[in-house]
This record gives structure tokens, sequence and C-alpha cells, in this order.
């Protein structure tokens, strides 16, 4: 399925018709976006179809693409756009750490996973799970900078945020996963720092 | 304190490459000299560098691809925006309110007497203006089926459209 082409390259031969060449990018960044969502919403159901509707959006927005920020930091702000209006009109809770309920949940992680379990554990899912105990908006601030490969400048744009403003999130974001980590994965931190 | 505070902001800006040359060169002599900011760089670094290297993506099911190009088979591509919002028509209407608040303020400036100044501060009393000249009932009809036309006129067409997407269908 690589062809090769860059992101613009695909865009042109879709504007000029060719629609099954739209399938690369998606191909390309499905798990980036559905990964973004995830970081919003708890229902994997929910995220695939929030997910499929980013696509669906960038496909008819296509020509209002004009090429002057990445393809991918195009696509991250319809994708961000795209989960505060579901959340907005399922008027669901963002899938956060912060409230009481999802800290419950991290406590019983912490206790069930203390002894063998946390010990088998591979350094990926730990990072992971501590991710997903963060608030959505760290949690998309880390994916977006580590996995996205956005600069700071394009997070911000992003999230219509001022470039400092995301600095200081960014700062805040991987000092609460780092004490989530400490906290939750004691013996792997220990390990890690080995 | 604050220095003490400040090492991990200023480390990561210097790992994130964010740092001005002369704050760089700070930084690193400080490294280097400094046993509680190296120990810290090097905590942070591998803090770093296992952030970039575990960091998995969720995956969507095997048919997310395929669904996605089976919703847009029926989709276009909307024309871009600036194809069809026709830039005379917004400085036509951005004109014509300006012109209107202008036309206003010298109806309001040209009924003020300016050689007697009242009050001891030498305001002028603005609310003796007087706007009736201008909103009298007539000007206020005319106003108002103009609005009422125009408004017909844009139904008319709205409507015409739609009869033509129908049409295709």
């Amino acid at each position: 399925m690589q062809t090769g082409l860059s992101d613009n390259d695909i865009i042109h031969q879709v504007r000029q018709g060719d629609q099954q060449a739209f399938s690369q990018l998606v191909s390309k960044y499905q798990n980036y976006v559905f990964t973004i969502v995830l970081r919003y919403l708890s229902s994997r159901e929910d995220a695939e179809e929030v997910a499929q509707d980013v696509f669906v959006k960038a496909y008819r927005s296509l020509g209002d693409f004009r090429g002057e920020s990445k393809f991918s930091t195009w696509l991250y702000t319809i994708t961000t756009t795209s989960c505060i209006t579901f959340l907005r009109r399922k008027k669901l809770e963002v899938h956060s750490l912060d409230n009481e309920k999802v800290l419950a949940h991290a406590e019983n992680i912490d206790g069930g996973m203390r002894a063998n379990q946390v010990e088998q554990k591979s350094r990926i899912a730990m990072v992971n799970q501590a991710i997903a105990m963060l608030s959505a908006d760290d949690a998309q601030v880390i994916t977006l900078f580590y996995k996205g490969e956005q600069s700071l400048d394009e997070i911000a744009h992003i999230l219509g945020q001022e470039t400092n403003t995301v600095k200081v999130r960014l700062h805040r974001a991987r000092q609460r996963l780092k004490e989530k980590m400490e906290k939750h994965f004691m013996a792997e931190v220990r390990d890690l720092a080995m | 304190m604050d220095a003490q505070h400040n090492i991990e902001p200023r480390l990561w800006e210097y790992i994130d490459g964010l740092s001005t040359a002369e704050e760089r060169r700070f930084i690193e002599n400080l490294i280097a000299t400094n046993a509680e900011w190296r120990s810290k760089y090097k905590e942070l670094l591998q803090f770093n560098e296992s952030l970039g290297q575990t960091i998995e993506l969720e995956e969507p099911s095997m048919r997310f691809t395929r669904n996605v190009m089976e919703a847009i088979a029926a989709q276009h591509i909307a024309p871009a925006a600036k194809t069809y919002i026709n830039k005379k028509i917004i400085f036509g209407i951005g004109g014509f309110m300006v012109s209107l608040i202008l036309g206003m303020i010298i109806y309001a400036l040209a009924q003020i007497n300016w050689k007697s100044g009242t009050g001891s501060r030498g305001g002028f009393d603005l609310s003796k203006v007087d706007f009736s000249g201008l909103w009298n009932n007539n000007y206020l009809n005319a106003f108002m089926i103009i609005n009422v036309v125009l408004g017909l006129m844009l139904l008319d067409r709205y409507l015409s459209f739609q009869k033509k997407d129908w049409k295709k269908i």
C-alpha cells in the first residue's frame, strides 16, 4: 500500500478525482486519529465512530486544505474539534482520571497489579497504562508530541492555544505522568532507572 | 528554592531543543559542573527517551479503512470556501455598516452647537441630539420594505437551488 507519495501528492490525486487514493491517507493516519479520539472517549465503539467521521469530514473539506500546515496537523485539528463536538452532543464526561470515579479505578488497578502482575507487565504496557490514567488533555498533548510528530507550534494550532501555554501544558503533563508511574508502577520505574 | 524549582522546566526546554543558544551554553555548563543538575538531566533524558519508544498507538477494527471508503463513496469534496464566498459581498456589507455608523455620527455632530459649551467642564449634551429626523416613520418603513424584498429574493433563490438538486435526483 505504501507508494512513497507524500501526503500532498496523495491529496492532489484525490482532488483530481481519484477517490481510492484517499485510502492511503486513512491507512497511514487511522491509528493516530483513533488514539487521539480514545484519549477523549472511553468507549472504543464511540471512538471508532468519531474517528470514521473525522476522515469523512477531512475528505469533504479537502478543498479547504491549503497545504500551509502539515496534513497531519490539519487532520488532528479536525479530530480534536470532532471529539469536543461529540462530547457536547452526547453530554458525556471527558474520560479523565481527575474525577473521583476514575481515580477509584486507578486505585483498583494499583491494588490489583501488585505482586506478580506488576512484575510481569512490560515497560510499554506500564507507560500506556499510566497515560490512560491522565486527563484527556494531558494524554492528548503527550500523544501529539511523542507519537503524532507535531511540534509545539503545531500542537498549539491543533488545540487553538498559544505555544507558550502548550509548552507549560506539556511540561505539567509529563510531570503528572511521571508521578502516576512512580505511584502505580514503582517497581518498574526502578527497573527503568537501572 | 526558586532556582531549585526551575531546574525541571529549564532542563525540559533544553531536552526539547527550545532553549536559546545562550541558555543552552549555560545549562550545558551546569550539567557538566553541578552534580544535582547532571543527575536530574539524566533522569529526565531517560524518561523522555522511554516515552518516545514506548507510547503505543491504538488500532481501530480491521474494517476501519473499508468503512471510511464506503462512507465517502457517496460524498463529494466540497468546493473551497474561498471559491463561493464573494469578497465583494463581504466588503459591500462591511462598507454599508461603516457608512451607516459614520452617517449617524456626522448627523449627530451636525446638530451640536459648538459655540455654546454646556456645563462647567464644557462638554456636549448628547441627550439633546434629535434622531427623529433620521429615524422617522417613512425612512423606517422604507428600510423594512427593502429588507422584506431582499429576504423574499433570498428565499426564492434558495428554493430554486433546492428544486435543481431535487431534479438531479
